[in-house]
């Protein structure tokens, strides 16, 4: 158990591990190799890029949800001095589209514009301000469209496709065992959340700099994915791959929102325009427009259960709101879908999930990636089924609890290690938080500085989520992750694409390098696309991925090693083993130091990591489409004023199944962020969107939680390793944000007696409703 | 554009009078938000007033009556310096409100001036400034003039500042009486009110003031409640006594005098009902 | 329609991180924060909001914390500006620094630099802050990564260090 305020390492078992292990290895709290530059100020975030003789760009954006364009006039642009270059749809050289999955968005609004803030033309000038003024005096005469706003209606194919690819991303259905299944508890209810942003603190940014023959460029992105950008830019551009260079530039935070293509097109046209390096960054405005969300999603479900409360059959109609561009709404569907259940045992379903295009803000990849709309919605029921069963929610949630090897709704048996009711369990024994003090600071009460409640107004709800959640890529994908590494005289060089995002893969590897080949000192490389691909930094995957593909370069440096020490010694490798900083014969007596039996060796190994393939679902949505799956399990006390309907989240308490904590403290930060997160989601984060309009563009008005609004966080980590996992660590970046949100939401039910069936909750939904 | 750090009042007014459309920039926090943004053309002329010392300046006026005086704050004392220390003391509310005003970065540069100038209905000091009946000292090359700050403010982002004009500060009595300030918005910190309220006891008068926030195109004055309860309490006791059938009606009546509406941040319905719950639960700590 | 030029011919002098810089050609809309990372190489401080709504950008203005996104740098000539550069001589580490790392407070980063100006100005004013002082002196500085946790942590170990060297 670990209280907030002291580091995980302190604990006790935690500390007998770490005292035992060598300083940087995998198990210890390690330091980030880009720890000290951040805390400086000296790290080199994307938009803190400059280059000689370097232009800004910037980006017209449509200011209506849907419209026809029938001209564009840039010849008043042209007129401002300092302008350098106006783009255009008709100016892009090569593929008018981009897209993650399909690519159906143009890189320039042509024709149509189908979401407000959609690009329709790009300049480059010499100040910000130049480029403002520029973007001003381009003329667009729109025809305005009524928008589709109403994902029923683009379900029910009542109105006009919207795009030419029509008004339905995806459909899938679930059938799984007998329809006609049924129970003596049944229990239903509708569950809505509203569009999430995943608001990552540095906004979009790069520098795009030309090539001196005009024919290629290097591209320095804040992105997840280099090499998915490069294939995406590539293909727009009209150039060949290899003429494309991306380098990652620092990235200030991710969580899904820069998997999708943003400034990356734009800015390298208009270096290819210029002959000039260009510098885009977007303004927090213009990164609400210019990322993709979290899908807002209406979720109906349906739960038979026995009168022992165990779960009999689901049904669910899930609808994810795509927005205007697919994105990647087929996949987040899927996850939707296939984590109907949660983490519960389930013979059988119907399950029915829908995708759909609408003039609303394009969605894609946020943390959690469908399962958190699957969860909420899940969560909801149990707490109803425990109520029809006489059950509490931590007995009904046990009763039902997926084992290792229960099947999922797909017919995919569960072999990931799947400790769901040691999740449960060690949550439940966590302590709680004491009572609130009768004479408790008006700061700590719902409502904060705002002073609006007096201890006597405030009352106290405990609730629980659990949830399951899918790691890696799905349904057939080639998920893949490359790495080198190379030791040359005692020096450890690690090369890979993987993007850090914050996360900490850089000290993950170091670490694992430091390990495997008792070095202290491991150099990493430049991360670019001059070696092959570390697939996303997404879906909790690095860790695994681009983990095991550390790894495994490393072990095979090892054996080069071991062979070069064992020729030089007359000894057989097989004997050798690494023990701290030296290589030793487990038999004998040698005990070589790692730089000595090194030197003047060159040993170079590149991996490429894949996990076990996976499949697409059929027609019926049968079909091993998961990877691995990790668990995780919270509770919620809040307190509310339940006559203004405000809410603080005082604590949370969570058991993560984490398979081995490879370095606690970031283990610690990855939980106490996601939950922050999650429980933004739960009562103050929406775009606010009607008529297609997005209304709260901005930091003001888009509430992320503050210091005051942070809970406090107990947790527990499960430590079952998981022998498929590489370095037996499960992803621990999406568990702590799904089941949080479910687990506050029921809080606020135990709290006040409301039925919460939508998140955010807004004060309204507990005081007024 | 050019920018002009004049560092006393004087100077400030005449810069005014021969450029009588240039921006004052006071803490900053409204305005650069707003050139940021490009929701603002990027004014010809700006005056900044960071460098006037005697803006940042308050005083105590003692009065010749016995009552407690007046005190006159400068337009550009920042709300850091209302939240603790002497001035908290004489004007609780104004400190309980200051502390809500944005976070602590943006206290140490706001000021009232800039609530002033800009005359948002959610601008925190303003249900203050309404609640105790301060005057509005502006001042140009021509002179100077005192307005009510109820006949200041006319409008959302609407005010009687005329050009060449500057807010120099204002003036509010020292009330013998409890006084107080509660804002709800959907965050524990840093957060525009969706409605806010201040109540002001003034015992010596036997008059109790409610002002609200973010519920209307101005700060609105509950004249009907506020005269309702000088009816019902006896403003003399010691402690008060507040019934629960008081403070409702007091809530109801203040909710009743609302005027809000439907946006992004909240709902009219909902305002109305908080500020009704705000007033209501003021008057209760009054007599706690 | 004609717009002045970008560029203004006046030029106006900062006092940054104790040291004199002189700035030309500027717009005088510019922020303190854009002059600050755009014309005089310091970008440490960052920009996450433009509105104050982010702290992002803390820095010490005579002492003051301060958004620099709501300074406009023409405005303040007269300043002692201190940024997250100048707060310990090069390649050095302020105790509070140093706490960040330990504690595991920094993830992305992006927030950091506008988060340790506001640390060490919070225990300037307030050597030994209780729990919900801490909380609110930062609660300008929004972290979207760490949840805080870490960062509290990292603020306490300060104050309980500080307080040892004070004791001896």
């Amino acid at each position: 158990m670990t209280e907030a305020s002291a580091p995980p390492a302190a604990t006790a078992t935690a500390t007998e591990t770490v005292t035992a292990l060598r300083p940087g290895v995998l198990g210890t709290n390690a330091a980030r190799p880009d720890g000290v530059p951040k805390v400086q100020g000296r790290f080199a975030f994307a938009n803190d890029l400059w280059a000689e003789n370097m232009l800004w760009g910037a980006t017209l954006r449509s200011p209506h949800p849907y419209a026809r364009i029938r001209s564009v006039d840039v010849t008043g642009a042209w007129k401002i001095a300092g302008v350098e270059a106006i783009v255009t749809a008709e100016d892009v050289p090569g593929q008018p589209t981009y897209g993650l999955i399909r690519q159906d968005q143009h890189v320039f609004a042509s024709g149509y514009v189908r979401f407000r803030g959609e690009p329709v033309a790009a300049v480059a000038a010499d100040h910000p301000e130049t480029c403002r003024r520029a973007l001003e005096a381009i003329v667009v005469d729109y025809e305005v469209l009524t928008p589709l706003t109403d994902p029923e209606e683009a379900i029910a194919g009542t109105r006009e496709p919207i795009h030419p690819d029509g008004n339905l991303i995806r459909h899938q259905r679930i059938l799984c065992g007998d329809p006609e299944a049924t129970g003596p508890i049944v229990v239903e209810g509708t569950y809505e959340m509203g569009m999430q942003d995943q608001a990552f603190l540095g906004p979009e940014a790069a520098l795009a700099v030309p090539d001196d023959d005009g024919a290629g460029l290097e591209l320095y992105i804040a992105t997840q994915w280099l090499h998915e950008d490069r294939k995406q830019v590539a293909a727009c551009l009209g150039l060949p791959e290899e003429r494309v260079r991306l380098v990652l530039g620092g990235v200030g935070g991710a969580f899904g929102a820069r998997e999708d293509i943003s400034l990356q097109v734009h800015c390298s046209l208009l270096a290819l325009r210029t002959g000039r390096p260009i510098k885009m960054q977007y303004g927090r405005e213009e990164s609400f427009y210019g990322h993709v969300h979290r899908h807002p999603a209406k979720i109906w479900m349906r739960h038979s259960a026995s009168a022992a409360g165990e779960i009999i059959k689901i049904e669910a109609r899930m609808v994810f709101d795509g927005g205007a561009y697919a994105s990647t709404s087929p996949a987040v569907l899927i996850n939707g879908v296939t984590h109907a259940q949660g983490p519960y045992r389930c013979a059988n379903a119907i399950v029915d999930g829908y995708a759909t295009r609408t003039n609303n803000p394009p969605c894609g990849a946020m943390r959690g990636f469908g399962v958190v709309q699957a969860c909420f919605a899940h969560e909801g029921q149990m707490d109803k089924l425990a109520a029809a069963a006489g059950l509490t929610p931590v007995e009904v949630r046990l009763r039902n609890a997926m084992r290792t090897g229960d099947p999922l709704i797909t017919g995919q048996p569960v072999d990931s290690v799947a400790p769901v009711e040691r999740c449960i369990r060690e949550t439940d024994a966590l302590p709680m938080p004491p009572d609130l003090a009768s004479d408790a600071d008006v700061l700590s009460l719902p409502g904060g500085t705002g002073r609006t409640a007096d201890r006597g107004h405030v009352v106290r709800g405990v609730g629980y989520g659990v949830a399951i959640k899918n790691l890696m890529y799905s349904e057939a994908f080639d998920d893949y992750s490359t790495a080198r590494c190379q030791l040359n005289d005692g020096v450890v060089t690690l090369k890979f694409a993987t993007a850090e995002v914050g996360q900490g893969f850089l000290m993950l590897a170091q670490q694992i390098a430091r390990t495997i080949l008792g070095v202290d000192d491991v150099m990493l490389d430049t991360i670019d696309t001059q070696i092959g691909s570390s697939g996303s930094t997404s879906a909790s995957r690095q860790t695994w991925m681009s983990g095991g593909a550390v790894d495994a370069a490393c072990r095979k440096v090892r054996e080069l090693l071991f062979e070069a020490v064992a020729d030089r010694y007359g000894l057989p490798a097989l004997q050798l083993a690494i023990e701290g900083t030296d290589v030793v014969d487990t038999i004998g007596t040698l005990r070589v130091p790692v730089g000595e039996a090194s030197m003047g060796l060159r040993l170079d190994e590149t991996v490429e990591y894949r996990h076990r393939p996976t499949e697409d679902l059929d027609e019926n949505g049968q079909g091993n489409c998961h990877v691995a799956f990790a668990f995780v399990a919270h509770r919620a006390v809040v307190d509310v004023d339940p006559e203004l309907g405000l809410v603080k989240v005082v604590q949370i308490a969570t058991a993560q199944d984490v398979g081995r904590a490879l370095n606690p403290l970031s283990v610690a930060g990855q939980i106490e962020g996601g939950i922050a997160q999650g429980l933004g989601l739960a009562v103050m984060e929406e775009i606010v969107v009607t008529d297609g309009m997005v209304r709260n563009a901005s930091f003001t008005d888009y509430l992320l939680p503050t210091t005051l609004d942070a809970p406090t966080v107990v947790f527990s980590l499960i430590e079952e390793p998981d022998p498929q996992a590489p370095l037996g660590a499960k992803g621990v970046g999406e568990p702590p944000c799904i089941s949080v949100t479910p687990a506050i939401a029921a809080a606020i039910r135990d709290a006040t007696g409301r039925d919460i069936r939508r998140v955010p909750v807004r004060p309204q939904d507990i005081c007024l409703a | 554009m050019s920018v002009l750090t004049p560092s006393t009042i004087d100077e400030v007014l005449a810069h005014l009078a021969e450029r009588p459309e240039a921006l004052l920039l006071s803490g900053g926090t409204d305005v650069m938000v707003e050139i940021n943004m490009a929701h603002r053309k990027a004014p010809a002329e700006v005056v900044a007033l960071r460098r006037v010392e005697q803006l940042r300046l308050w005083r105590h006026n003692p009065s010749s009556e016995g009552t407690g005086g007046t005190v006159t704050i400068g337009s550009g004392l920042p709300y850091a310096e209302m939240e603790h220390g002497p001035l908290a003391e004489l004007f609780p509310a104004l400190a309980e409100a200051a502390r809500t005003v944005g976070s602590p970065q943006i206290r140490a540069a706001g000021t009232l001036g800039g609530n002033l100038g800009t005359c948002s209905p959610a601008g925190d000091g303003l249900p203050v400034l309404f609640a105790l009946d301060a005057i509005v000292h502006l001042r140009s090359i021509g002179g100077q003039r005192d307005v009510p700050v109820a006949d200041f403010m006319v409008g959302v982002k609407q005010n009687v500042l005329e050009p060449g004009e500057l807010v120099t500060g204002v003036t509010m009595p020292i009330r013998h009486g409890w006084q107080g300030y509660s804002k709800v918005g959907v965050r524990n910190a840093m957060v525009i009110a969706t409605a806010s309220a201040c109540l002001a006891m003034d015992r010596d008068r036997g008059a109790v003031t409610l002002a609200l926030g973010a519920v209307g195109t101005t700060i609105i004055r509950c004249r009907d409640a506020e005269g309702w309860l000088a009816g019902e309490l006896d403003l003399s006791a010691e402690p008060l006594d507040i019934s629960d059938a008081v403070a409702q009606e007091f809530g109801r009546r203040a909710a009743a005098d609302a005027r809000p509406i439907d946006d992004h941040r909240s709902t009219a319905a909902y305002r109305g009902h908080a500020v009704g719950v705000l007033s209501s639960r003021l008057l209760r700590r009054a007599a706690a | 329609m004609t717009q002045e030029p970008i560029g203004s011919p006046e030029i106006y002098r900062l006092q940054v991180n104790g040291e004199s810089h002189d700035v030309q050609d500027a717009w005088l809309g510019e922020s303190l924060l854009y002059v600050l990372r755009e014309r005089l190489g310091l970008p440490g401080s960052k920009g996450a909001c433009e509105q104050g709504e982010c702290g992002s950008c803390t820095v010490l203005l005579d002492g003051a914390a301060v958004c620099a996104c709501l300074v406009m740098a023409a405005s303040a000539t007269d300043a002692d500006i201190v940024t997250v550069e100048g707060l310990a001589p090069d390649a050095a580490l302020t105790d509070v620094q140093a706490a960040f790392l330990d504690e595991g407070a920094v993830q992305c980063g992006f927030c950091t630099p506008g988060l340790i100006v506001a640390v060490h100005h919070l225990l300037e004013h307030n050597p030994e802050p209780s729990t919900l002082e801490t909380r609110e002196a930062l609660s300008g500085n929004i972290c979207r990564c760490t949840g805080y946790g870490r960062i509290f942590a990292a603020v306490d170990a300060v104050v309980a260090s500080r307080a040892d060297q004070a004791a001896r």
